[in-house]
């Protein structure tokens, strides 16, 4: 099995908030992270891609293609925006790093089979500080 | 219980990835700035992960420096500052992309790391820090 991964960043600011319980239960339950003007992170994040290596290019995916896919789908999107505000995925949604892996994924997802063919998404690596990591994988 | 132990080892070396069977263009828009006629270098970053049990005496899946010498003969001595296209076979016939690399590694270093209590699990090769491959042999 051949998985070749790429590690892209962007900034983005959010703040963790839900509807769903009381102003003191956001501030016990999220932190620092629900003050309420937000606050950004440099993300990282991580793309691999399964599949067979072509016999004539030696790679699974083109990496010119996978880096233009990536940024018109994901990072254009996010790259210094307020999540909560300027990002319509997270109407509605706790814009936490595990919702953004979901949002980044089915982003990913839209129109991967068109663009890449056999090549399949295997993972997506969310990195929201040095010390935090989110994954899916075996997608 | 399985255990897994990765051993990480670097060695820098110049490559080109260029299909001669293919026009000018579509190099270029295939492999970019790789593709450049007197190709350029990496630090490549190998990391090599076992799969095994702990030895009940010795506490150990596998000896490291066992496998770190294994590592420099297989990979590091052969590669560590040669033009791989010129100088490191099968690269003279074989593109050089990481994909194809970490594919080598694994085909010198699995003949070399098969014990009762470990094999060789994965080798994941940094072609720079934003971009690696993972390999694990032929099938899913």
């Amino acid at each position: 099995m051949t998985r070749l991964t790429r590690r892209y960043t962007f900034s983005a600011s959010h703040r963790l908030h839900t509807a769903a319980m009381t102003d003191e239960e956001n501030a016990e339950l999220y932190g620092k992270c629900n003050n309420p003007f937000g606050h950004g992170h440099n993300y990282v994040l991580e793309v691999s891609v399964r599949g067979p290596v072509d016999a004539e290019s030696g790679r699974v995916v083109s990496i010119g293609e996978l880096d233009a896919y990536v940024k018109r789908e994901v990072i254009c999107r996010l790259d210094h925006k307020y999540m909560n505000h300027d990002v319509p995925d997270f109407a509605g949604l706790v814009p936490t790093s595990e919702n953004l892996s979901v949002v980044v994924e089915k982003r990913l997802r839209r129109s991967w089979s068109d663009s890449f063919g056999t090549a399949l998404l295997d993972a997506v690596r969310v990195q929201e500080t040095k010390r935090n990591l989110f994954e899916l994988r075996d997608l | 219980m399985e255990m897994l132990i990765t051993r990480k080892a670097e060695f820098s070396a110049s490559h080109r990835c260029y299909n001669p069977q293919l026009s000018e263009a579509e190099n270029r828009a295939l492999y970019g700035e790789s593709a450049d006629s007197r190709g350029h270098g990496h630090n490549y970053v190998v990391e090599v992960t076992l799969v095994g049990v702990p030895d009940p005496v010795t506490g150990m899946i596998f000896d490291l420096k066992r496998l770190k010498d294994i590592i420099n003969r297989e990979v590091v001595d052969p590669m560590d500052h040669r033009y791989l296209n010129y100088e490191v076979k099968p690269f003279d016939t074989v593109i050089p992309t990481p994909e194809n690399i970490a594919r080598e590694v694994w085909k010198r270093l699995e003949p070399q790391l098969r014990f009762q209590n470990a094999k060789l699990h994965a080798v994941r090769l940094y072609e720079t820090e934003d971009l690696y491959v993972d390999y694990s042999g032929e099938g899913e």
